[in-house]
This record gives structure tokens, sequence and C-alpha cells, in this order.
């Protein structure tokens, strides 16, 4: 399903990533998934909460340069080659994934939150075999 | 078109040059029986003031430093008794001590005259409501302005600058037609008009008077749109008079400067020659009238050109570019000269980042790298690395272009660079020149 993911852009100086957690811990704002792409210069945390309107005007209104945008969640069964055949699916429909991060949570399934370069397609494709599984986010 | 003293804003130029030869050569008379400061500088030169024969021979006379103002300070430059001076203005001292000059009557009617040109030229007159946020006090930024509408007749709301929410308060239920102050804080004033839901096109605001430090054409453009007023831009400084010494006309196309009272050369910054016409360099600037401070040739340290060509408004005042710089904020990086401004005006053009960035120049063995950090903004910040790295090139190749130099350009997060109501700090120098000397 589609997703609201909220990212924030971190400068590349020590505490930076404890300034936006900070902000989160005091509104008791649970992180559900969670990645950081950095560079030499800078970060980006990405992450998935519930309530994302609210946390991201949370961050804004702390200064932080926050975006909010769509990406995809699936829930997978925890078994060998279920994420491959995801990918695969992607692949052959011309779908680019620009990122990913993923994790393992519960008893017998794990997620992952995608960014694609075309969503709509992407869900409607994936939707039927990741409806099976509960959502687990909210 | 409008004029506040046509007969000296569009007097034929070989009768202007008549008249500021012969307010030089009384000037030179003056000072030297007058300053002992110019007597032994003169005396130094093996000059005397008969020798000033032409408006020519003004590259003879010794130039004034900001520096002399301080060996002088506080009162060493006055050409008057104290009993004279009616008004003390310093400059803030941000640099070293600061910087005092005084001013007679006769001199705060000049002041009002030149302010009373700006105020014109810019489309204030006796139906305006003017409010001046410009600081009052030491300053002459306040004052200078205040003290010239009131000749206009505009009506006058002397706010003085700081506390943004009661500016824009008072500008809605007053009315306020022109505001003046810095153009950094003009964009403060329409960020905070945002914020607190004020629709800039709503009030009854029609015109900028800003000036007090340098600023681009693209930063021009976005106080215009972003306030729906005409933006103009106005020069002074202090040591000359202060607002008021050069000022836009409807044409925008360069400041008309008040040569009657105020006589420009353009200078090499580094041999101190005297350019051809048209050259860019640095202002510098004999004031032909004063009488408690008057200058000989000040250098300004402003670096900008001169354009003696008739102007479509019909004032034959000279016209000078806006100020492309500092003479002495100037960088020299691998050999080629970099101003802060450049960099401003990249950015602004762009339109993808804030417009607050700092230069940082550091050297490596021989080589000088600059960096340049710059605050990203919510339309550019993206969730992937690649698209904030590609914005990151762009600017990088954008600035190379611009400065002839490449650049490192480093994102960084919103608000994280200084902001200042004076003058911003844009460069970091962290290069040991002292030892190169």
């Amino acid at each position: 399903m589609i997703i609201q993911q909220i990212s924030v852009f971190l400068e590349n100086r020590p505490g930076t990533l404890a300034e936006v957690l900070e902000v989160l811990g005091e509104r008791e704002v649970n992180i559900r998934a969670m990645s950081v792409a950095d560079t030499a210069d800078f970060g980006i945390v990405r992450f998935v909460v519930n309530r994302p309107a609210a946390v991201e005007t949370l961050l804004r209104d702390a200064g932080f340069t926050v975006k909010s945008n769509q990406v995809l969640s699936l829930a997978l069964h925890d078994q060998p080659g279920s994420l491959l055949r995801q990918v695969k699916r992607l692949g052959e429909a011309g779908i680019n994934v620009e990122y990913f991060y993923a994790f393992a949570g519960g008893q017998a399934d794990a997620r992952i939150v995608f960014k694609v370069d075309d969503i709509e397609r992407a869900a409607g494709m994936l939707g039927e075999e990741a409806a099976e599984v509960p959502e687990v986010y909210w | 078109m409008q004029y506040w003293n046509k007969t000296m804003e569009t007097m034929e130029r070989q009768e202007l040059g008549r008249y500021q030869l012969k307010q030089l050569r009384e000037l030179v008379e003056r000072v030297y029986t007058k300053v002992p400061f110019y007597r032994d500088k003169m005396q130094a030169a093996g000059l005397l003031p008969q020798d000033i024969q032409s408006l020519d021979d003004i590259s003879r006379l010794p130039f004034t430093t900001k520096q002399d103002m301080r060996d002088n300070y506080p009162y060493g430059l006055f050409a008057v008794p104290p009993r004279d001076i009616v008004r003390i203005h310093a400059s803030s001292g941000t640099t070293g001590k600061a910087t005092v000059v005084g001013y007679t009557k006769k001199d705060l009617g000049i002041w009002s005259e030149v302010m009373a040109r700006t105020l014109t030229a810019a489309g204030v007159s006796d139906k305006s409501y003017i409010q001046v946020a410009y600081g009052y006090g030491l300053f002459t930024g306040g004052l200078g302005i205040h003290y010239g509408a009131e000749l206009v007749g505009a009506s006058v709301i002397p706010v003085s600058s700081g506390n943004t929410g009661r500016q824009i308060n008072l500008m809605t239920d007053f009315g306020t037609t022109a505001l003046a102050c810095t153009p950094s804080y003009a964009l403060h004033i329409a960020e905070s008009m945002r914020e607190m839901g004020i629709d800039p096109k709503a009030t009854q605001l029609r015109v900028g008077i800003f000036g007090a430090e340098p600023w681009t054409e693209a930063m021009r453009r976005q106080i215009e749109e972003e306030l729906s007023i005409k933006a103009v831009d106005i020069y002074g400084l202090s040591e000359i008079i202060g607002p008021g010494v050069a000022s836009e006309c409807p044409a925008q196309q360069g400041l008309h400067l008040s040569e009657d009272h105020f006589y420009p050369e353009i200078i090499d910054p580094l041999s101190g020659e005297v350019l051809p016409p048209g050259s860019k360099g640095e202002l510098v600037i004999t004031t032909l009238t004063k009488e408690g401070m008057p200058m000989l040739r000040y250098r300004t340290r402003d670096l900008t050109q001169l354009d003696y060509s008739p102007c479509t408004c019909g004032r034959t005042l000279v016209r000078m570019a806006k100020v492309m710089g500092r003479s002495d904020d100037m960088l020299i990086i691998r050999g080629v000269n970099v101003f802060p401004s450049q960099v401003e005006s990249v950015l602004l053009e762009m339109g993808q980042t804030t417009p607050h960035y700092q230069l940082i120049v550091e050297r490596s063995g021989h080589l000088d790298i600059l960096t340049v950090l710059v605050e990203v903004n919510e339309a550019s910040f993206s969730d992937e690395v690649r698209r904030l790295e590609e914005l990151e090139r762009k600017i990088a190749a954008q600035l190379a272009s611009v400065l002839k130099v490449s650049a490192k350009v480093k994102l960084v997060g919103p608000k994280t660079l200084q902001r200042s109501e004076g003058k911003a700090q844009r460069v970091i120098d962290k290069r040991n020149l002292t030892q190169e000397a």
C-alpha cells in the first residue's frame, strides 16, 4: 500500500540526528521504520511514523527542512525468495526502485519500504499479494 | 518627470564642470587653511591650493581613508569651530574604532536637499506616507531619510529599525505608501508578512527606498515581487554625508550622483590610479560643498563604474552602477577576483536555495580551496541523495561559470548560517596570508 514517508535534511555534524529524534521523543512519536542516507556533506533521514502529517508540521516548526512523500510499503511472508519475486515484477514492468529499506518484524512477516519512480502502477501490481498480510504501521 | 531641483539635476555638463571647479578650488583653499591634516598632506605632496587649476588636477590631491579618520578621532578632521557643528554622527565601528562626522547647519541643509532629490526620483511626494525603518541615532540612515522626507512634505512615520511585527501593523494601519530600510530587512518584512497572513498586495505600499548595503538585481526582482512594490536603490555613506549621495531614477539604469555636491572618481583599488570613464573600480568622492567635515578624495572602498551618457529621465548627473562589492571584501582566489555578491546573485537567479550563504577559503599546499555553504530550503530538499547532489553540482557549475574559478558547494541546514541585522559576515578566510606578506 502507499504510505507517507517523512524525510529530514541532516547537516553532517555531531548531534543532528539526536536533535531530530529529540523532537519526536518529546511528543511521543514512535518511529516504525527508518533509514539514513549519507554523503560526505549531509544526510537524509527518512522514516515511517503514525500521523505523518502531524509529525511533518512538528518537525518543520522545530526548524528542520522536511519533506513528505509517497512510498510503497509491502508486507511480505518472511521466507526466502518472497522479496525477489516482488522486485523482479517491478523490474520486468520497467519500474525503477530509487531506494528501499527493509526490516523483519513480528513472527512470520517482513516489511519493506520502496521508493519507486511509478508508485501508482507499482502499488497496483503488487497490492494483491501484499494485501494478504496484516498492516502493522498504524 | 519629477525633479526636486531641476536646475542642478538637469544642468548642462559643461556648466556643471565650471561650477564644480569653482567649488573645488574654494574647498581646497578652505581645508588647506583650516585642517592641519590636509595642509600637512598637501605640503608633503608639494602642493598649494592655487595648483588646482582644472578638475583634472584633483588627481594630484591626497586620498583620505577610513584609517585617517580613526587616526584623527574624534574631531581632528573638522574644518569649523565646535560651535558651528550642530550634529554629530558616527559609523558603527564594526571594523575598528568608530569614525565620527560633524555637520554644520548648512551641511544639514545639503543633506536634506540631496535626500529630497532621492525621494522625489523614487516617486515620494507630499502625498506619501513614508515609514522610515532605518535605524535612528548615530547611524545616518534614519535621520537622513527623515529630514529629506520632511523637506519633500511627506508624512513621516519614524519607526526606526526592528520590531518587525509592529512595523507591519503600523504599515497596514497607517497606510504606509513608501518603505525605507535595508534591502535585506525588506525581505525579512516580506517573510514576516507571509507568516502573519498579510498579503503585501492588499497594503498601500508602492515603493521601497533601499540602501546601506550592496544588493543585486536578482534581489531587487525578488523584493519587487514579494512586496509588490518598486524597489529603488539609494547610495550614501556617513563619511560623505549619509544617504542621498546617489539614487535611482525611474529608469533604474544606475544611480544619479549629486555631482554638484560630491565629485566622483573611479580608481584602481590597488594602484590608486584614476581610471578612464566607464571603467570598473573603486569610487572616490570629494565633498565639494560640505563645511563641517569636508573630505578630499575619500576612498569609499565601494566598487562600481560611472556612466556619463544621457539618461532617459532627463537628469544629466552621472550614473553610478549598483555597488558591485567592496574592494576590501574582494577575495583573490587562485588569482581570480571573487566577490560575495556574485555568489548571492547566482543563488537568487537559481531560486532553489535560500539567499543565505557563506564563503570559506582555505589553502591546501599552494592551492586555494573555495567552499560555498548554501542553505537548502524545502522547495529544493529531496528525499533522494542524488537529487541533492545534483543540486550541489548545478550550483557549483553555475558558480564556476560566473566566478571563473571552481568552488565546492556544501548544502547546510536552513537557518544555520549567521543572521545579522547589520552586515552579515559572508566570508571566512582561513588562509594564513600574513606568512606571505
